[in-house]
């Protein structure tokens, strides 16, 4: 049999080390390996940017179908109202109920309706109705434009000379920028409503009380902030189940992954944003004790 | 079609429509990352004729023809269309260029929420001014060729897959495009199907006068349709030439792709030529 090394004979030559890395590569691959996760993560981000920017380059351009857009926004807006107005009239209830108990051993529970809208208004508003949205909207969106990219109908759109990202992406993203703050305000107003129940109603405060406490505690501008991270998180979400949505491979499995991709990172970027711009609002447009 | 040894290889000026050949591509090369799918193609698309690209599975014929209309851009080459340089055009005109072209995807690609007739409708609505009853007309008179009238109200999952890619033709129609791509119309039908949707094909090609090009693996039916053949294989362009010229090839691997489809010279007189013969043979017969 020849072919194949030999075992070398005992006493004879030992076999030669392997070819070992240089130094300077050794530590380029380190260097690459451990900078990989951020470089991923960089390209992801860069990859929403330019979406959305190629999306809004084609908003002053004709033809407008004003029908898509009315149809995105029935669909993220007026199919996502009964939920967020079941989260938001029991958020507000049950955060109204646990101030009241709280506040009792200091006599304060009648300030419990003005601390919830604070909180509705500021936080649990604009946070709940995004994470709300990313389920519903966000995952539909991530799953109609997987299916249509992995079964050619984008391709189609192409090929009929319409352009995908003007036709599917831009009337999407506008509607979420348009309707998030106004399902972030119903949020709010049922909440209060569902506060003012628990509160009145079942634990005995005071109506005249919850009702000066809650307008001394929340200011216009506590709701103006709400909408405007309500416009930020209403675009990130349905920009994000876009992308995932627009970019999906892999068949049936591929646009699994990427509805659920479009859920978990919609749902963690609209918190961690929402800290970064609570700390730019807050600088920008003063905070609670600033007059 | 011709592949390699295209036309006047010399001093041709791609600038000038040909009258011989419609789609003219030059050194065109494609790699996705690493892989590299086409290797500088050269091929002649003929004008008003049945023109076939063959190859195995994942040969990059589709590839190919994404090419064909901007849907791909190459690393290099380039592909004339009647003397234009399809890769230079920009956004606008390339929106234009575009609606010469008719797609028929492999699976149709309808839009599954829309019903036939609004798939059909849908590139008139985008691109013309017609009134609601002419695209209503248009659209009728186009799936009444096709042997669809009665399915307008359908949706697609409520089609077979011979309707779906009649369907699929018919809205790749509707604007009366100069070039017709077919991408493998016959994968995963029956052989009735198969039959009726290459002849659905030769109607098409015949009654609209338009260019068709062809990607098929499915030997019996690129013999029944083509008016020439190119072969795609490691790359390049392997073959061009009339069904004629591709059977008698003496490449191995063509004539081994030819036998092990179950198409051999015993089967040859099925080809679109005899068929053509035949038929005039038979109206002849008739009229006497």
């Amino acid at each position: 049999m020849s072919g194949g090394a030999a075992a070398p004979p005992p006493g004879g030559e030992p076999p030669a080390p392997a070819p070992r890395e240089s130094l300077v590569g050794a530590v380029g691959t380190g260097v690459r390996d451990a900078f990989a996760p951020a470089m991923r993560f960089l390209d992801i981000v860069g990859g929403h940017v330019i979406l959305l920017m190629r999306a809004l380059s084609w908003l002053p351009r004709r033809p407008i179908r004003a029908g898509n857009y009315v149809e995105a926004a029935e669909y993220i807006g007026f199919g996502s109202l009964p939920i967020v107005l079941l989260v938001g009239a029991f958020t507000g209830m049950v955060m109204t109920l646990q101030s009241v108990y709280a506040f009792k051993a200091f006599g304060l529970e009648s300030m419990a309706g003005g601390i919830t809208g604070k909180a509705l208004a500021l936080e649990l508003g604009p946070v709940l109705t995004a994470l709300m949205l990313a389920g519903r909207a966000g995952a539909g969106i991530a799953t109609e434009l997987g299916t249509m990219r992995i079964s050619e109908q984008i391709d189609a759109l192409e090929s009929m000379a319409v352009n995908p990202v003007q036709y599917l992406v831009l009337p999407r993203v506008i509607a979420g920028m348009i309707v998030t703050p106004m399902l972030t305000l119903l949020f709010f107003v049922v909440g209060m409503a569902g506060s003012y129940l628990v509160a009145v109603m079942w634990q005995g405060v005071d109506h005249g009380q919850f009702v000066y406490n809650a307008e001394e505690l929340i200011r216009p501008m506590d709701i103006v902030q709400g909408e405007i991270k309500a416009v930020v998180f209403g675009v990130m979400v349905i920009l994000i189940g876009c992308y995932q949505g627009y970019h999906a491979t892999g068949g049936g499995r591929g646009v699994g992954l990427g509805t659920t991709r479009a859920v978990v990172i919609a749902s963690v970027s609209v918190l961690v944003i929402d800290y970064f711009l609570t700390d730019i609002l807050l600088t920008v447009l003063g905070g609670p004790g600033d007059t | 079609m011709s592949g390699g040894d295209a036309p006047g290889g010399g001093g041709e000026d791609l600038r000038v429509a040909d009258p011989r050949w419609h789609i003219r591509v030059r050194g065109l090369c494609k790699a996705f990352g690493s892989n590299l799918v086409l290797d500088h193609i050269d091929l002649d698309l003929e004008r008003g004729k049945v023109n076939v690209i063959i190859g195995a599975s994942g040969a990059g014929k589709s590839v190919l023809v994404k090419h064909f209309m901007c849907l791909l851009r190459p690393d290099t080459g380039s592909v004339w269309v009647d003397g234009t340089d399809v890769f230079a055009l920009a956004t606008k005109p390339l929106s234009t260029f575009r609606r010469k072209f008719g797609l028929v995807f492999q699976f149709a690609a309808l839009f599954d929420s829309l019903s036939v007739e609004d798939n059909c409708a849908f590139p008139l609505r985008e691109h013309t001014t017609k009134s609601k009853a002419e695209i209503k007309e248009i659209v009728r008179d186009r799936l009444a060729a096709l042997g669809l009238d009665g399915t307008q109200k359908k949706f697609p999952g409520e089609l077979s897959g011979g309707m779906r890619k009649r369907v699929g033709l018919a809205r790749a129609l509707v604007l009366d495009p100069e070039i017709l791509i077919f991408d493998e119309p016959t994968t995963g039908l029956d052989p009735l199907a198969t039959r009726n949707v290459d002849e659905m094909i030769l109607a098409a090609a015949e009654r609209y006068n338009v260019t068709s090009v062809v990607i098929s693996h499915d030997m019996a039916s690129v013999f029944r349709i083509a008016d020439r053949i190119a072969m795609l294989h490691q790359k390049r362009i392997l073959a061009s030439g009339t069904p004629d010229e591709i059977r008698a090839h003496p490449d191995p691997y063509l004539s081994g792709f030819i036998r092990a489809s179950g198409v051999g010279a015993a089967l040859g007189t099925t080809d679109r030529a005899d068929r053509s013969e035949r038929t005039d043979r038979e109206d002849a017969e008739a009229a006497s």
